[in-house]
């Protein structure tokens, strides 16, 4: 064989390959774009078959198919998967977005009615079905109460069970503890609220009560934390899993004790996602209704006492004043659900800047 | 001050796997003695096992006398930070502690074992950072985040680090492998100053290396994967790298084999 290969024709020089391809001008994809509105638009009209929300998706559509077409046809296989990819891509995002705008522009637009210093300032209690105001400064306080109180237990608890878990932690033990947090992850809230109302309101408050059971602020913070522990013990332990052994060895080969390296060289580099971590948990915890409604009995009065009588929290005055026959309550209740969203991102916020502050500017 | 070390009949474990078998061997003060030999042949595992840093990993545990001036490191009453403290240990990639200034990170060791008075720290930051050869080039930004100097700076400063606690034994683990030739210079000029007052035990694949910097030399080597590791010669460096006793050594080191 070897001697018909020395008869062929000498190849001729390879030609250099051209890093050069042919693409689509610039307008092409927003004309693309502007040509499937224009086809959907006449479609879905002209057939009088849908609004404009068919239009929206049938352009999407026609947009994606002609995009693929014209860059297949100029560009090539290769670049017409990437285009349409990208435009996919680019859908899910506008997709996952849209609910967020919706429910922010439907909350402030229907909030900003009785955004006023009375809501701020009073409470429900006396106002009748005819009161025009009336306000949920009670549930504000029993909000920011009942989940203080619920971060206070929750976070060094649940940052000690993650550091155990994590760096003291060998065998079943440690295991047992991971799959119980685990579990305790998927309790509905209603369950830890019913948790709550048997061991704690039932049982143990007539303990202090003078033997009439009682419930309280306290209570539901007792509900939320056990809502709140799992997430925070997740959260943290996945970020100290994060922090590199090789940072711990440097702090171990300096002498310094295993506790300290713990507490001064770990802790802080994992600290903004731990942070970010309890920010969940508080957000989870400030958004229950059931577990308030169930233990804290719910209130129209300001109670500031968290250990004694019925509080209010901001989600159970949202669902009291949807469902209130009242033409004034769905004002109030719009405006609560706003603050409490409005709450939840002040507080994340104000973490967030803590946190940041310990980092070193770069 | 700086110490004698005595390895005798050093074994280690990584659970039920054995790393190294049987080491003997003996480390002058204020000298520099390299260890050098193929990929997992367990120099490293016994430079860990100087400074009791073998068992920060689970399961792994030494058995044998290491002794330093006469002290069994691995005696039951022998507090572990101690050890570490006077045994200070150099790592294969620079680790600077991301949450602190180069100042902080210098300092950690003093600080983080109960060090409050500031003009010490200042003084012992200075020290430390002019015998890393670091000074002059961070001197006006010591309060910036330590990760953010070059490879070679972060090494230097993780050497500040560790001798800004003033150890008597300074261990390095291939100290140089992820550094440039420059930076590789400036570590090996520095661990000619030192000599002057530590004992220094660095492991590393680089000959060259070994042949620059050290006054012994260690070679290490396993019969096959799998097998512990054992010590094949140790002796003056000028001897092992021109007239080695064992055929083993001079076929590594020729590059005949590893």
């Amino acid at each position: 064989m070897t001697t018909t290969i020395a008869n062929q024709h000498p190849r001729p020089p390879a030609q250099p390959p051209s890093l050069r391809a042919k693409r689509l001008p610039r307008y092409a994809a927003p004309a693309i774009a502007l040509a499937a509105v224009v086809v959907a638009a006449a479609i879905v009209y002209g057939a009088g078959i849908g609004g404009p929300v068919l239009v929206v998706v049938l352009a999407a559509l026609l947009h994606l198919a002609g995009l693929f077409a014209a860059s297949n046809a100029v560009e090539g296989r290769r670049s017409a998967r990437n285009r349409t990819w990208s435009a996919l891509i680019h859908s899910a995002f506008v997709l996952a977005a849209l609910p967020l705008a919706s429910v922010v522009w439907t909350l402030v637009s229907k909030g900003v009615e009785r955004l006023d210093g009375d809501f701020f300032g009073t409470s429900m209690n006396n106002i009748g079905a005819r009161d025009p105001n009336g306000g949920a400064y009670h549930a504000i306080v029993g909000t920011l109460e009942q989940v203080g109180i619920a971060a206070l237990i929750t976070v060094p608890l649940g940052i000690l069970c993650a550091i155990y878990v994590v760096e003291y932690g060998r065998g079943r033990f440690a295991f047992a503890i991971r799959f119980f947090v685990d579990v305790m992850t998927g309790i509905p809230s209603i369950v830890a609220g019913l948790f709550v109302l048997a061991f704690w309101v039932l049982v143990v408050s007539p303990v202090f009560n003078d033997g009439r059971p009682g419930f309280s602020g306290f209570a539901a913070a007792l509900a939320l934390s056990v809502l709140m522990l799992p997430t925070v013990v997740r959260s943290t332990e996945e970020m100290l899993r994060l922090v590199p052994a090789p940072l711990r060895e440097g702090a171990y080969a300096l002498g310094v004790p295993k506790w300290k390296t713990i507490l001064r060289v770990v802790l802080p580099t994992a600290l903004p996602g731990i942070v970010t971590g309890v920010m969940l948990a508080v957000a989870r915890a400030a958004g229950e209704t059931a577990p308030v409604l169930l233990v804290a009995g719910g209130g129209a009065a300001i109670n500031f006492n968290p250990f004694e009588d019925n509080q209010s929290s901001l989600a159970l005055f949202v669902y009291q004043q949807a469902g209130d026959a009242s033409r004034y309550a769905p004002a109030r209740a719009w405006t609560a659900a706003l603050t409490l969203v409005a709450l939840v991102l002040v507080l994340t916020v104000a973490a967030k800047l803590l946190a940041r502050r310990n980092r070193l500017g770069r | 001050m700086a110490k004698r070390i005595d390895a005798t009949n050093v074994t280690a474990y990584y659970g039920s796997f054995k790393a190294i078998e049987n080491i003997n061997l003996t480390v002058e003060p204020k000298t520099v003695t390299a260890l050098i030999g193929p990929s997992g042949c367990g120099k490293s595992t016994f430079l860990r096992s100087i400074n009791r840093m073998h068992e920060v990993l689970p399961g792994a545990r030494v058995e044998g006398d290491l002794t330093i001036d006469g002290q069994n490191i691995y005696d039951r009453d022998v507090d572990v930070t101690a050890v570490r403290r006077t045994i200070g240990m150099v790592f294969q990639r620079p680790n600077p502690f991301p949450t602190m200034s180069i100042f902080e990170n210098v300092v950690a060791g003093l600080r983080l074992n109960g060090l409050r008075k500031k003009s010490v720290l200042n003084e012992a930051a200075e020290r430390a950072l002019r015998a890393a050869n670091l000074w002059d080039e961070v001197k006006d930004r010591l309060g910036k985040p330590g990760a953010g100097l070059s490879g070679g700076q972060q090494q230097r400063l993780c050497i500040a680090r560790t001798i800004a606690v003033e150890p008597q034994v300074v261990l390095m683990d291939e100290p140089c492998s992820a550094l440039d030739p420059i930076s590789t210079l400036a570590i090996e000029d520095l661990m000619f100053q030192l000599k002057d007052k530590f004992t220094i035990i660095i492991v590393t694949h680089n000959m060259q290396q070994a042949a620059r910097v050290s006054d012994r030399t260690a070679f290490f080597s396993i019969e096959k994967t799998g097998d512990p590791g054992r010590l094949i010669e140790y002796d003056n460096t000028q001897k092992i790298f021109s007239n080695p006793t064992q055929k083993k050594t001079e076929d590594y080191i020729t590059g005949r084999f590893g």
